[in-house]
């Protein structure tokens, strides 16, 4: 049964969160009407919606628990799967002896440093072209054409240019990262409720004021929706480019590893991207809390 | 650069600014004897004049509403003298504070209710200011809340607190009431008459309902053809019942004026 904290939580990452436009323009009866008028939710609802998140825990513990029993009863062989207990004792001594620590540390530095970059980029245009019609059209076209070209096409191209290096993996992050972003945010701008617009005209807000107080805050909810997308690029793109050619990270682990046949640190390999991958976009969802709460109207 | 923003029209931002600062003399509306002056105000979209030398003033601290059938460009008049339409012909006089209240009301979702009262308003409290509006129009409780967790009527006078916490000389009404149920809409009236006679600032009202322009406007005005067609000047004192014998004489005048058989006769 999906509970109001579930429903919530994964309705931003529909590619179209309600837009700042209908939300804002919608008769605030009706909003009145559905949304909980309550300063502080009842206590009732936050233990089911608790119980909701543990129920959600079920299933992937009980495969976990298949995978263990089928391990241990050597109807999946070490060789194809080791068993979880298995991946969990290596990354214990991996992370002993400062590989696994290592090569997460490496990853991320290109991940965070590929990020900051294609986000500046991303968005920075975005702004950009969203905010004038010149803006625009230096902007856009060219945009809408890099963004039909296949990003991992481009490695060979990438290893020419900066060689095999940090950069050509910053570069791919950051081309991953930039384009759902520029998109998102191009688009929020632009569907920002006109009769807001209209409004700060009427309260002398000014052009500045517009931006600040109207365009840009309208923007935000598409914006993130952008930013989790960007992060999912970003994660993709690093594990691609380490598979290409690394000599350290995460992906250098992995290959490395395949080499020895140790199908047990190639499997803990791929969990701790996963696992960075959740991290990421749990702390969008915070973050889209604490900026969204104004959809909801619920208390902070 | 203006035009790349949504809703934002085709001249540029300071248009309506420079159209208010350029005509606002020191005779003019505001400080002069009218609020508001309109003379020969054209406005056409393509080939059709929906507004064809309309003459329109309205004196300091009076209060007009503006009826006419649908379509026959009250909105127009009221935006162009909002300064929300540049491409308007014909002199526009209004005072410098020039305030607006929509039909819908317009709060800005993402900013808590007092901070939408004092938007682009340059005070030294801004917490005190939006407060002390929101009491007037009995909001005092909701400063803190979100826009979207306000009922229809309490975001209405919450526009309505927006609109005079700038103290204009001019207050633009577009059908503020028109989406409110009945009761709530009553509520509003008197607000409404109260607020104005405590501010005085001179009042435009688009309205379609006949009886909301006679209880509570000076004047009643029948835009139609491009022009005002119709005056009636109401001198009835307030606070106006709606069977008092004046009114219902006005009443039929009024709705023949737009077309309609007073009730009864049709
Ligand atoms: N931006 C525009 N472009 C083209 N035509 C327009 C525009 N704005 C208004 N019009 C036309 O001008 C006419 C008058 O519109 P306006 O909104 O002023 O009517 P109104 O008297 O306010 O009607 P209502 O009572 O239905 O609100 C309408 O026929 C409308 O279609
Ligand atoms: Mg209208």
């Amino acid at each position: 049964m999906p509970t109001p904290s579930v429903s919530t939580s994964s309705a931003p990452a529909s590619p179209v969160p309600t837009p700042s436009g209908p939300a804002s323009s919608a008769p605030a009866s009706s909003a009145g009407a559905e949304v909980p008028r309550g300063r502080a939710r009842p206590a009732l609802a936050t233990l089911r919606s608790s119980r909701a998140a543990l129920a959600r825990w079920i299933s992937p513990l009980v495969l976990l628990v298949l995978w263990q029993l089928a391990s241990s009863t050597g109807l999946l062989s070490e060789r194809q799967l080791p068993a979880p207990s298995t991946v969990g004792s290596t990354a214990l001594d991996l992370i002993g002896d400062g590989t696994l620590t290592d090569a997460i540390t490496v990853s991320v530095q290109r991940a965070a440093l590929g990020f900051a970059v294609g986000a500046l980029a991303g968005v920075g245009l975005a702004v950009l072209a969203g905010l004038s019609r010149l803006g625009e059209n230096a902007v856009d076209p060219v945009m809408q054409m890099l963004r039909a070209l296949p990003h991992f096409g481009l490695i060979p191209l990438f290893i020419l240019w900066f060689g095999i290096g940090e950069s050509p993996k910053v570069a791919l992050v950051a081309l991953g990262v930039a384009f759902p972003l520029y998109l998102n945010t191009f688009a929020g701008i632009r569907g920002v409720d006109g009769g807001l617009a209209e409004l700060a005209r009427t309260l002398r807000l000014g052009r500045a004021g517009l931006v600040r107080h109207i365009v840009l805050p309208g923007a935000l909810p598409q914006a993130l929706v952008g930013l989790r997308q960007s992060l999912a690029a970003a994660w993709l793109a690093l594990i691609v480019a380490e598979q290409v050619n690394a000599d350290s990270g995460l992906g250098y682990m992995i290959n490395n590893a395949r080499e020895f046949l140790r199908t047990d640190v190639v499997v803990l390999g791929l969990a701790v991207y996963a696992v960075l991958g959740l991290l990421t976009d749990a702390a969008v969802r915070l973050v889209e809390r604490r900026a969204l709460t104004w959809r909801k109207g619920f208390p902070v | 650069m203006a035009q790349g923003l949504p809703g934002v029209s085709a001249e540029p931002d300071a248009a309506g600014t420079d159209a208010a600062a350029g005509t606002d003399t020191e005779a003019g509306a505001g400080t002069g004897a009218y609020a508001a002056r309109v003379q020969g105000l054209t406005r056409r979209f393509g080939d059709r004049a929906v507004l064809d030398g309309a003459d329109l003033t309205i004196a300091r601290g009076e209060f007009v509403a503006l009826l006419g059938r649908s379509g026959s460009g009250k909105s127009t008049l009221l935006r162009a003298l909002a300064g929300l339409d540049g491409g308007t012909e014909g002199g526009l006089d209004v005072p410098a504070t020039v305030a607006v209240a929509f039909q819908e009301p317009r709060l800005v979702p993402w900013k808590r209710v007092w901070a939408n009262v004092v938007l682009g308003l340059d005070t030294a409290d801004p917490r005190g200011a939006a407060d002390k509006a929101l009491a007037e129009v009995g909001l005092a409780e909701r400063g803190g809340a979100w826009p979207l967790t306000l009922s229809g009527g309490e975001a209405q006078r919450a526009s309505l607190a927006r609109a005079l916490v700038r103290d204009p000389g001019l207050l633009l009404l577009d059908e503020p009431f028109s989406a409110l149920d009945a009761l709530t809409r009553i509520t509003m009236h008197r607000l409404v008459l109260d607020l104005w006679e405590r501010h005085r600032p001179g009042v435009l009202l688009v309205t379609h309902d006949v009886d909301e322009a006679l209880l509570l406007a000076d004047r009643v005005l029948v835009l139609d053809g491009g022009r005002i067609a119709h005056e009636s000047r109401v001198g009835t004192p307030r606070p106006r019942h709606r069977d008092h014998p004046d009114l219902t004489a006005l009443r039929a005048t009024l709705l023949a004026r737009l077309g309609v058989a007073p009730e009864g006769t049709a």
